[in-house]
């Protein structure tokens, strides 16, 4: 017989094995961080698109424009820099901050939990697996519909930059090979627009499936994110 | 011994007054200080005359048209008269076998040391039969001239990018020159028409100096293609402040404010019209009320709607556009969330009475 203090004791260890620290602080910090970037970028990039109606009075009295255009600019400074520091962490964090940029496409069990979870989420599994870090197939759709189209948004985004700066400035000289390549100015606007909504739907999947998990699966989600520390239920 | 420019003119009845007040205009236009006038009026007294031979391919000629209107005193005469266009089959008073001899001439004569500018660009479907230059298909033509040829203008959109004959589905196989003559310095000079100073600005500096000017990634003098028309726009402070023609003929309009919503394509182009403008200098399309349709980038003509800021992709759809395809993308998807959510909160509910109803049967 396990003496009172002894139940207490083996509760508490039991506890502690349940539970492992997945996302260092900085990663933390950067996903809220670029989040927010992310939804001035997308609500200031929709309105320099299509700008509001138009506002009375003498140009000089009014800079809605500067200002639209001077929060996307920043938001994407800051969405440039925060990415900038997450490649750098996933040098030097742990391996669960490799993750998102990534894939271990040659290893075959890795895409069998890939099926999994497409099963699981078209209801033909009744169990979900239990994943420390990202399950498969959200890797697979981190690493796409974020990482890749990232660094997609942040070269266009920086080469339409590079032609309000002007020619030879160091957004023209870094990323103002991408204008030609997309066939012109007006082509990268497009592209970078279209890139906005595909980023916004990948959002509504990414929020949704961050919910339905924490409800469902067998492991915390969200609160994971702020602490760092992913739970399993059982 | 062949004649300088300015022997050539002098010939021609001008001053040397006028001479130099044409040195320092140009001097001026190209952007250059007071310290060569006389740089380029010493060029232009000592060199010879590079010969230049100006091709016309498919094309409509707006690029002959805007050159001769070229508005600084004296440029049309000048420019005119130093070319002496050794041949251009639309000026020359020659016609016939007579005006074919002289690009036999000219090569031989100025073997590696004339200057081909190419208004329109060669079709090269049926072996380039959509374009006759002389009895011969112009690609022909075209590649021979070039055999030995200093360097190439390539004036206009048509040979710089394609323009209108090589707009989608292109029947002809329109090809603009850099792609057909791949081994030789060509300096593009976009527009529909470019501005006439800019194409006089651009032969002068080459002439002068003795080399192609500075050019963009794109092959185009940076002087004159450096900028976008939205960068020096003078309505550039109404779109600043949010101040936006809505409709032709509303209150916006009549004031001048930012054409942007009215698809003006400024912001995507690159071209000196705002500030060099147009007819010597008299207006220039958004002073006139219409938004730039950006004629001097890539396919301006498959590039959508001129009249759309937000504009068509054609990959899409024919009526496709960032917005419609992306809106259409997130409100699809946000659509499928919502009934993924339905179906698994359903599908829990049924789970956990199973659930219960075992627990339950256990017991």
């Amino acid at each position: 017989m396990l003496s009172q203090q002894d139940m207490l004791e083996a509760e508490r260890h039991g506890r502690q094995v349940r539970s492992i620290y997945v996302y260092e602080a900085p990663v933390r910090l950067w996903h809220w961080i670029n989040a927010l970037a992310m939804v001035v970028l997308a609500v200031s990039g929709y309105f320099i698109g299509k700008p509001l109606p138009t506002l009375p009075g003498e140009a000089s009295d009014n800079f809605l424009m500067g200002y639209i255009r001077f929060a996307h600019f920043a938001a994407a400074y800051i969405f440039a820099v925060g990415l900038a520091g997450r490649v750098y962490w996933a040098f030097v964090g742990n391996h669960h901050s490799r993750q998102i940029f990534k894939l271990p496409i040659f290893n075959s069990h890795w895409w069998s939990e890939v099926f999994f979870e497409l099963r699981w989420y078209l209801f033909l599994e009744k169990q979900p697996k239990k994943y420390v870090g990202h399950n498969p197939m959200a890797q697979l759709m981190m690493f796409f519909f974020f990482t890749v189209l990232a660094f997609g948004m942040l070269c266009t985004g920086f080469a339409l930059y590079g032609e309000g700066l002007g020619l030879g400035s160091w957004a023209d000289r870094l990323f103002g090979w991408v204008i030609p390549m997309l066939g012109g100015s007006m082509q990268t606007h497009s592209l970078h627009r279209l890139g906005m909504w595909i980023m916004m739907s990948f959002v509504v999947v990414h929020v949704y499936a961050a919910i339905r998990e924490d409800i469902m699966s067998r492991q915390s989600l969200i609160s994971t994110m702020i602490s760092g520390w992913r739970m399993f239920k059982d | 011994m062949t004649e300088t420019f300015y022997e050539v003119l002098r010939r021609q009845g001008i001053t040397r007054r006028s001479f130099m007040k044409f040195c320092s205009l140009t001097a001026t236009s190209l952007g250059l200080g007071s310290a060569f006038v006389p740089k380029i009026a010493h060029a232009l007294e000592n060199k010879p005359r590079t010969p230049v031979i100006w091709l016309h391919g498919l094309e409509c000629t707006c690029c002959s048209e805007s050159f001769i209107r070229s508005a600084h005193p004296l440029t049309k005469d000048v420019v005119l008269s130093m070319l002496s266009l050794d041949y251009d089959d639309t000026l020359m008073a020659a016609a016939g076998h007579q005006a074919e001899a002289i690009i036999e001439e000219v090569k031989k004569k100025y073997k590696g040391n004339y200057i081909v500018a190419v208004e329109g660009n060669p079709p090269l479907n049926e072996d380039g039969m959509f374009c006759i230059h002389g009895g011969r298909p112009f690609v022909e033509v075209l590649k021979e001239t070039c055999a030995d040829a200093k360097a190439i203008i390539s004036w206009g959109a048509c040979a710089s990018y394609g323009c209108v004959q090589a707009a989608k589905p292109n029947p002809t196989r329109a090809t603009p020159v850099h792609k057909v003559i791949t081994d030789k310095p060509i300096v593009r000079v976009p527009g529909c028409p470019p501005i006439a100073e800019v194409m006089t600005g651009v032969v002068t500096y080459m002439l002068t100096f003795d080399k192609i000017p500075e050019l963009d990634r794109q092959g185009r003098p940076k002087m004159f293609y450096g900028q976008r028309i939205h960068d020096k726009c003078y309505r550039r402070p109404h779109f600043d402040a949010g101040q936006f023609v809505e409709n032709w003929d509303d209150e916006a309009a009549r004031k001048g404010y930012c054409l942007y919503k009215m698809g003006c394509k400024g912001p995507t182009t690159y071209n000196a019209c705002s500030s060099m403008r147009w007819n010597g200098g008299v207006s220039w399309p958004v002073q006139s009320g219409h938004g730039c349709i950006g004629c001097s980038e890539d396919g301006f003509w498959d590039k959508g709607s001129f009249y759309d800021r937000v504009t068509d992709i054609k990959q899409f759809a024919v009526e496709g556009n960032a917005d419609k395809v992306g809106g259409t993308a997130a409100g699809v998807v946000g659509a499928a969330v919502a009934a993924h959510a339905a179906v698994t909160a359903l599908a829990r509910a049924r789970s956990d009475k199973q659930g219960d109803n075992q627990n339950s049967g256990d017991k």
